[in-house]
């Protein structure tokens, strides 16, 4: 059994993404690994507090490391944004002196200390370096029999970095796709960016960036996509239909969080993996490989 | 008043040297890597590239006031390909803040109030509950773009995507929150 800290973030927790929590908490449990989340954690921030605020983003994202502490475990996060947020947040107070003395002196006014002992994880590079994929592939139950798998890391689960993978050409979720039983495709726009939260204030900018992605999918003959983050699953599932009026594709790529895709593999019925959750249905691409 | 203004805060290269992640930006040699790699720099009043140089001539007010950062979508692609590893993407987020506490925030583009509404939820509450979040953002904005918006609210509710109810910290844990950001406020930025 392994031990981590969890932190889920506001986005799957129970908001538009619920689908990668619950698919996280019963992969993990079938891949003997305990996630403990963490009590009365606040939202990472993301992106808009940084812009807004970047002094009391800090300060947030301090507070949830400062409470992980305690338990001395890796703090580890499905959310691609809430990745790059906390472990930001903990590298600078290392590296910024006069940034720490002020993030300290907040978390002291709620009575917290951060030590800077903890280490950010993402999910995929728990279950990538420290499960390791062999151990992934002898589990497998339902091999997933060559379903064509576009891998889609997006940006900030391997950049700025310094990163468990290569800034713009990463592998750990293709070789994880493999392992499965799946075929993992060639997908250059694999680390390109869906638009992210510029989706809402931006529209028609994100829609185009989205075609993109759904077009190098899509011409390298996926069958889905793969994502290990909760706002590029809505961005390309929730945001499909947008895409083909805008620019009268017809795009019909189911795109499922990583994380669904081990369940299945892995035994796990598509309910409590919450496959129906997905707006472009995943049913009849799954269907000709495994039972779902 | 501007003078003084700009005697007491430095010049804007100076400012953003002094943020994290903005120190490097006096070593920029307007090589163009961040522009040709940033996926929306087409759509920016001014590129990366030239954004850095308007800033380091002084520029404030063009910059400041220019939709450039707001487009920003924290890719991080021109922070990984920089020959001279400037945190592009950090003086980005330098500058919205910028802007925001100087009021002078593009009005062409809607993401200062897309961010403010989600900043908003996070220090009220400690999380952002999606459906309110995007309800209080196209209030400010354009109440009839949510007309446009209530086929993709009723499939995502069809497909259980949907809570109503937000996420609350304890109460005990709210007050810890609040006071850690209040600290921060009164600690007058970064």
């Amino acid at each position: 059994m392994k031990y981590y800290t969890y932190f889920p973030g506001c986005s799957s927790s129970d908001g538009g993404a619920k689908a990668y929590g619950m698919s996280t908490e019963a992969v993990a449990r079938a891949l003997d690994v305990e996630l403990i989340e963490l009590e009365d954690w606040n939202c990472c921030g993301s992106t808009p507090y940084t812009s807004v605020d970047e002094l009391a983003s800090f300060c947030s994202s301090a507070r949830n490391l400062a409470l992980a502490e305690d338990k001395g475990l890796d703090l580890v996060t499905p959310c691609s944004a809430c990745y790059v947020i906390l472990s930001k947040t903990n590298s600078y107070l290392k590296e910024y002196p006069e940034l720490r003395a002020k993030v300290d002196e907040a978390l002291a006014a709620g009575g917290l200390e951060y030590h800077r002992t903890i280490k950010v994880r993402h999910l995929l590079d728990v279950f990538a370096n420290d499960i390791g994929f062999d151990e992934i592939a002898s589990k497998v139950k339902r091999n997933l029999g060559g379903l064509k798998v576009a891998p889609y890391y997006g940006c900030q689960v391997v950049r700025p970095g310094p990163s468990f993978d290569d800034p713009e050409s990463p592998q750990s979720l293709d070789r994880l796709i493999e392992c499965l039983g799946a075929e993992a495709t060639p997908f250059p726009l694999k680390a390109r960016c869906c638009g992210g939260s510029l989706i809402i204030s931006e529209e028609d900018l994100a829609l185009g960036l989205i075609r993109k992605l759904l077009d190098s999918a899509s011409s390298n003959e996926a069958e889905c996509i793969a994502t290990v983050c909760p706002l590029c699953q809505t961005n390309l599932d929730v945001y499909q239909g947008r895409v083909n009026k805008k620019f009268k594709t017809s795009f019909k790529l189911p795109v499922l969080f990583f994380t669904q895709l081990m369940g299945l593999a892995l035994g796990i019925d598509g309910k409590t993996l919450g496959l129906e959750k997905c707006i472009v249905s995943a049913d009849k691409v799954l269907a000709k490989y495994v039972e779902i | 008043m501007e003078a003084t203004k700009a005697q007491v805060t430095g010049t804007l290269v100076g400012e953003i040297s002094r943020i994290p992640g903005g120190e490097r930006i006096r070593l920029c040699i307007q090589c163009g890597t961040c522009s040709a790699s940033c996926p929306n720099a087409n759509r920016m009043d001014h590129t990366p590239r030239k954004l850095i140089a308007m800033a380091r001539a002084g520029m404030r007010e063009e910059v400041l006031s220019s939709n450039s950062m707001w487009l920003c979508a924290s890719c991080y692609l021109c922070t990984v390909r920089c020959p001279r590893e400037i945190k592009i993407t950090d003086i980005m987020h330098a500058l919205e803040c910028l802007s925001v506490r100087e009021n002078v925030s593009s009005a062409r583009t809607l993401t200062p109030t897309m961010y403010r509404s989600f900043s908003d939820f996070v220090y009220s509450i400690g999380s952002v509950p999606e459906p309110s979040f995007m309800i209080l953002f196209y209030l400010l904005t354009n109440p009839l773009r949510a007309m446009r918006m209530i086929p993709m609210a009723f499939s995502l509710l069809t497909h259980g995507r949907m809570s109503i109810k937000a996420r609350r910290l304890k109460p005990e844990a709210e007050r810890q929150f609040k006071a850690i950001l209040d600290k921060a406020e009164e600690l007058g930025g970064i």
